[in-house]
């Protein structure tokens, strides 16, 4: 599903943010990147919603070759990628039900349709009673399921979730991390990124660890270990 | 749909950035619509004394019809002729009293010479300017044996400056008019620029936003082209109307005090008799305007980083 072949990624002579990263990923799987601040996971998924082009090495995610990608199909590449972030990044002038549109109304769904999925996937995202909400009347756990919520409404085959517990309490990052493991089990390949050793070590995944810009580990039901 | 209602409700949210944006376009697009208007009048003003002008040759008492019907024919000829005709003496006299029916005195002495009013060829030129090569042709001393040699031909010289003069100013009005055009659309051009750019900068989280969710480029400048849009439709309203009320109001008190040749009252009706057409273009024009300078004001914004 993910697959990345001696992957570099400079930003200038300096300094190197990724350093001949391989790694691939299975359909349906659950993988995990620690490393501490600028140890490239942000750059690595940066590269996979191509916010960023690499310097050298290779990208194929869902069948996709990025070298052949140009900046037309960009678009059409990220709506097949659910993203989550750290900060949210929701609409703050609109509601919660009208964030989560935003995403189908991007591909052009019609009204109806719009209607009959969103409330399905607040659902999932057990935000149902809260579509009339604004973003600043919801908690931080609840913003980040409304993230999730958009990133996933499009049905995308790949969750890319950079640090989405980062700016929450234990309590709401665990509601935040049954949600993605809900959406993983219904057949979403998740990418999650994060410090919390906590989150890490009872989830029991692949882990993967990357340091300096390289992979120095990558286990399956591995623990946090830097 | 959603993109054109999008743009809609930007446009009212950002209203008083929208007013100067209109506004300056409005000026744009009154100015282009002015100089239009002032040239066709211009143009009709010099067509109308253009028509007025002809080459009088007044012919010897001597010159028999052969003679009259092959000098026609070779003026006929010539390439700056429109139309040739010939008025005998008959014809000239009956003109002539028909032109001074009141004076009964100057009459009765008419009637007791005899007619001493001479035949003569009108020639119409095509272009007054150059009616060098008809004087060339009659100067011939061959036609000049037809010619009465008292009279000659008559070029009605005394007008040809006046039309020289008008013919130049309408010239330079136009250059003008196309400089201030120009000039003007590049500042509307700028201040739509702005208008949008700052725009954009209030909404670059939401086109983050966008873009990071897989919007298209057009998805997310629609919305800003339609906003531009509509400034340009609202100014081209605005300066069609503004327009109608000048020359409505000019027309009559302008007249009289009249532009010497100028015919004010032209300009009225030629804005009456197109004005459908004048709209449409001016609408075109605004819509023009406002969907280039979006489309180049969004486009750095909306580059793929690499």
């Amino acid at each position: 599903m993910i697959l990345l072949d001696r992957v570099t990624k400079t930003y200038n002579r300096k300094s190197t943010a990724l350093d001949r990263v391989s790694l691939h990923v299975e359909p349906k799987e659950f993988v995990i990147v620690v490393g501490q601040s600028g140890a490239g996971k942000t750059t690595l998924l940066r590269l996979l919603t191509r916010e960023e082009k690499p310097t050298s090495g290779k990208i194929v995610v869902g069948g996709i070759d990025y070298d052949k990608l140009s900046d037309r199909d960009i678009p059409l590449l990220r709506r097949k990628i659910g993203v989550v972030f750290q900060d949210f990044k929701l609409l703050p002038n609109r509601t919660v039900f009208e964030n989560v549109a935003f995403a189908l109304e991007i591909v052009g769904m019609s009204g109806r349709e719009i209607q009959h999925t969103v409330p399905r996937v607040l659902d999932i995202v057990n935000l149902r009673g809260k579509e009339k909400s604004m973003p600043s009347e919801l908690s931080g756990g609840e913003r980040q399921r409304v993230a999730i919520a958009r990133a996933v409404v499009r049905q995308p085959k790949i969750l890319i979730a950079d640090e989405p517990t980062g700016n929450l309490d234990p309590k709401h990052a665990w509601d935040v991390i049954r949600v993605l493991e809900k959406i993983n089990r219904f057949g979403t390949t998740v990418l999650l990124t994060t410090h919390n050793q906590e989150i890490v070590n009872k989830l029991k995944r692949r882990v993967v660890t990357l340091q300096g810009g390289k992979i120095t580990s990558d286990r399956a039901n591995a623990s946090y270990k830097i | 749909m959603r993109v054109i209602r999008t743009g809609l409700i930007n446009f009212l949210r950002n209203l008083s950035l929208a007013m100067a944006a209109i506004a300056i376009m409005t000026v744009t697009l009154t100015i282009v619509l002015f100089l239009v208007i002032t040239n066709a009048t211009f143009s009709n003003t010099i067509a109308q004394i253009n028509s007025k002008i002809n080459i009088s040759v007044y012919l010897n008492d001597s010159v028999t019809n052969q003679q009259v019907s092959s000098l026609e024919q070779q003026l006929r000829q010539l390439p700056n002729v429109k139309s040739v005709s010939y008025v005998s003496k008959d014809e000239a006299l009956a003109e002539y009293k028909a032109e001074n029916s009141t004076n009964t005195q100057l009459l009765e002495a008419i009637d007791e010479t005899g007619n001493p009013l001479p035949a003569s060829i009108v020639i119409e030129p095509i272009n007054i300017g150059k009616i060098q090569d008809i004087r060339n042709f009659l100067n011939k001393p061959a036609n000049v044996a037809l010619q009465d040699s008292e009279l000659g031909d008559n070029y009605a010289g005394d007008r040809k400056q006046a039309i020289d003069k008008i013919a130049k100013t309408t010239n330079l009005l136009r250059e003008a008019g196309i400089i201030s055009v120009v000039i003007f659309a590049l500042i509307s051009s700028l201040i739509i620029f702005n208008t949008l750019r700052m725009a954009i900068f209030n909404r670059r989280d939401e086109i983050t936003i966008m873009r990071l969710l897989g919007a298209t480029s057009w998805y997310i400048r629609g919305p800003f082209v339609v906003e531009s849009v509509s400034y340009g439709i609202i100014a081209g309203l605005v300066s069609i109307l503004f327009i109608r009320g000048v020359f409505s109001t000019a027309s009559s008190t302008l007249q009289a005090t009249s532009f010497g040749l100028l015919d004010i009252g032209y300009a009225n009706t030629f804005f009456t008799k197109h004005f459908w057409l004048l709209l449409t273009l001016q609408l075109l024009a605004g819509i023009l305007l406002g969907a280039v300078s979006s489309v180049i004001a969004t486009r750095r914004f909306l580059k793929f980083k690499s």
